[in-house]
């Protein structure tokens, strides 16, 4: 593994494999256990870095570093001297001054993990970067599909929706694709980014035409604001031509799972008789986040095996 | 008044003569001239240029004087081989009336480095409501011909097509900030393969070639003359090609690192590469050198954007945008343009001299006069260039006030050796003299 996690388009095949595995050990090592903890931190410091709201991945990294017994700080923009004008740099300095060893960090401008990476001397995670890249959440989804289909390697996966300002969109493009899947971005036009033709998917507008051809279909949450930009008419409009509902769901292959990174929009780009289905990976997404945070934190902090650096 | 006897300068690249200056005046030009008491400058292998002009330079005064000041931009442009640069409107306050202009032109005057030509704004705060008292600025001590709301575009039709029309009684221009603001909301990038990977809201290229295409139709309904600056795109060229061939009164520029850079420098993040226009791609680059060296573009000239390393040092959507080009604007267009053979020293001497100075109206002042040719009686606003010296840059040894270079640790050619403003050296030796 390098120092830092900043972006899935940095992993290769080796590396990505390498935290699921890590992650499949974890799981193992814990299972059956009555105190689910680890000691392998213990003494080493991660800060939680949030500059946007996230309970869910912040509480979700909490554990993951809690459980090797590292020590935990929790640093939320709001309130804090951030809300004073501080800078990100005298932030990070200040918090490495402090003994952090890890800066797990959420930031609404996307880049944000690349330039604290240049400023501090411990290692870097990026829980999400304005609309660039969320590179566990592609390691939990990778890591959720595996488990559930047993294989990356030519799995095909759709993910349908906002392509244009998801940064689990991105991460999972590049991700999957390093790992052998094969990637069909479904979106109305207005959701894709222009220079889309350059990522190694295939693009599609049409949902209906894509769901029987699938494995994986990997719902993306719509963003309330995005409705008065006029990047589609209406919410029924989207939700009639890009939600999947119980009767498109009866198209998808017998063992097809249905993934949503959450929070959801539930009658909007995904149905409660879909998100509730025993296709449904959803819970299982969010416990395996866990493992495969404990896995990054690990390899980053707690010595990578012989070999990899 | 030191007189210089400049011996074995090549102007233009042409053959070695001497050139003796005398009075703020070019008084000889010829082989083995002799002067008493004249300061004589070796210049074997030296190549003498015109002082260069530059359309577009921020000088930061008055308001962030922290970032620049009128006395050190304009060491950084006499350093750079300019003789005269003209300070944009979006000052703090802007240059929107007389009484700034003036300011302006006074503190340039005052630190002696080069001249300083204010451009006034188009419209009162660079608000694109109502046009600012033009009239006024042209008339005031300043002598303003040159107008633009640069950092915004007079993007309002309405108000372009009057503004055009109004400073046609100022013998002025408008100089246009391209960019439609609807396509822009938040943009960071150039929209492309780049953004898309990178998650940094693009500036798409039509933003800028539809406010042309408009303001090319707008210029020629109503017969006036339109600068557009900091032209990035291949679209772009393609309409002032289409446009200059239909006879309108248009002139556009190029800044050095549109010529030399691409969008790739986003990939690392680093704000020192935010710029507005964005830094495009390898294509647009080519039509770019492509169209000034066919004269399509009229002009190279350097957005020269200091700022504090407190609005570079953050997050790529929270730094402002801009970068400087005064001290490496002549190596980057030695780079980009003489070497690969695109342009040849009168060429360089044109696009950054000549043709800058007759679209600021400069050339016809007297002995204020710039852009004028290295003869007998002519004002004495010359550089001579040491063309096979290659150096890194150095941030931290730059005379502006900011350290925002986007060409750090880059090895460019060119140095400049001495820059005479009015017969007066500015620069000698690579040092400035003030």
């Amino acid at each position: 593994m390098k120092r830092h996690l900043l972006e899935a388009a940095d992993l290769d095949r080796a590396d990505a494999t390498l935290v699921l595995d890590t992650a499949g050990q974890i799981e193992s090592a814990l299972a059956g256990r009555e105190v689910k903890k680890l000691p392998t931190l213990r003494g080493r410091t991660v800060v939680n870095l949030f500059y946007e709201d996230s309970t869910r991945t912040r509480i979700s990294f909490e554990l993951a570093a809690k459980r090797l017994s590292a020590d935990v700080i929790n640093f939320s923009a709001k309130g804090s001297s951030v809300s004073k004008g501080e800078s990100l740099k005298d932030t990070a300095l200040t918090l490495e001054a402090m003994g952090s060893d890890a800066i797990v960090i959420r930031h609404q401008a996307s880049g944000a993990p690349h330039r604290l990476a240049r400023w501090v001397k411990g290692s870097v995670v990026n829980a999400g970067d304005g609309t660039h890249e969320h590179p566990t959440q592609a390691l939990l989804d990778a890591y959720t599909i595996r488990q559930r289909l047993g294989r990356l390697d030519g799995v095909r996966v759709a993910i349908v929706g906002d392509v244009l300002h998801s940064r689990v969109a991105r991460s999972n493009v590049w991700l999957l694709t390093t790992l052998g899947a094969e990637v069909t971005l479904v979106a109305p036009p207005t959701l894709l980014p222009v220079g889309v033709g350059s990522w190694p998917v295939a693009v599609s507008y049409d949902l209906d035409a894509v769901l029987p051809k699938v494995d994986v279909v990997m719902m993306l949450r719509v963003q309330a604001e995005r409705m008065n930009a006029s990047f589609f008419p209406s919410a029924r409009e989207y939700s009639r031509r890009y939600g999947l509902d119980g009767r498109r769901m009866a198209v998808l292959p017998d063992d097809a799972i249905v993934m949503h990174p959450g929070p959801m929009n539930r009658g909007m780009e995904i149905a409660a008789e879909v998100a509730d289905s025993a296709r449904s990976t959803i819970v299982d997404q969010v416990g395996n986040g866990v493992s495969v945070r404990m896995a990054v934190l690990y390899l980053l902090l707690g010595g990578a095996p012989e070999g990899t650096t | 008044m030191t007189t210089y006897l400049i011996k074995n300068a090549k102007p233009y690249g042409e053959d070695a003569v001497d050139l003796l200056l005398a009075d703020g005046v070019i008084t000889a030009v010829g082989t083995d001239l002799s002067a008493d008491g004249a300061q004589v400058v070796e210049a074997a292998g030296l190549i003498a240029l015109p002082g260069l002009v530059d359309l577009h330079t921020h000088l930061r005064e008055p308001g962030r004087e922290d970032a620049e000041t009128v006395e050190t931009g304009s060491r950084a442009a006499a350093l750079g081989g300019f003789t005269a640069v003209h300070a944009m409107a979006n000052t703090d306050p802007v240059a929107d009336t007389a009484g700034v202009v003036e300011q302006v032109w006074r503190l340039g005057q005052e630190a002696g480095l080069v001249d300083v030509v204010p451009v006034g704004a188009v419209t009162v705060g660079l608000r694109g409501e109502r046009l600012a008292e033009l009239g006024a600025m042209a008339d005031s001590a300043a002598r303003v011909r040159v107008f633009s709301d640069d950092g915004h575009c007079v993007a309002d039709p309405a108000l372009m097509r009057r503004a055009l029309e109004y400073v046609k009684a100022l013998d002025g221009v408008v100089a246009q900030h391209a960019e439609e603001p609807r396509l822009t909301v938040g943009a960071q990038m150039n929209e492309g393969d780049r953004s898309a990977r990178l998650g940094l809201v693009g500036w798409p290229a039509a933003a800028e070639e539809a406010v042309i295409a408009r303001d090319v139709l707008l210029a020629r309904h109503v017969g006036a003359r339109l600068h557009v600056c900091h032209v990035s795109t291949a679209g772009s060229v393609e309409i002032l090609r289409w446009a200059k061939s239909r006879g309108v009164q248009v002139t556009a520029e190029v800044t050095p690192h549109h010529l030399l850079l691409t969008d790739e420098c986003a990939e690392t993040y680093d704000p020192v590469f935010k710029v507005n226009p964005p830094l495009r791609t390898d294509a647009d680059v080519r039509a770019l050198r492509a169209g000034l060296a066919d004269g399509t573009i009229d002009a190279v000239a350097t957005d020269h954007a200091p700022h504090a390393v407190e609005d570079k040092e953050s997050e790529w959507a929270s730094a402002r945008p801009g970068m400087l080009g005064l001290e490496q604007a002549l190596s980057i267009v030695v780079q980009t343009m003489v070497e690969p053979g695109l342009l040849d020293w009168r060429g360089v001497a044109d696009r950054m001299s000549v043709r800058p100075a007759a679209i600021g109206r400069l050339a016809d002042r007297g002995p204020d006069s710039h852009g004028r040719p290295l003869a007998v009686g002519e004002p004495a606003n010359l550089l001579l260039l040491d063309p096979t010296h290659r150096a890194t840059v150095d941030p931290a040894a730059l005379a502006s006030r900011s350290r925002n270079s986007p060409y750090a640790g880059r090895e460019l050619p060119g140095r400049v050796v001495a820059t005479f403003l009015r017969g007066t050296a500015t620069v000698m030796d690579g040092k400035a003299q003030k």
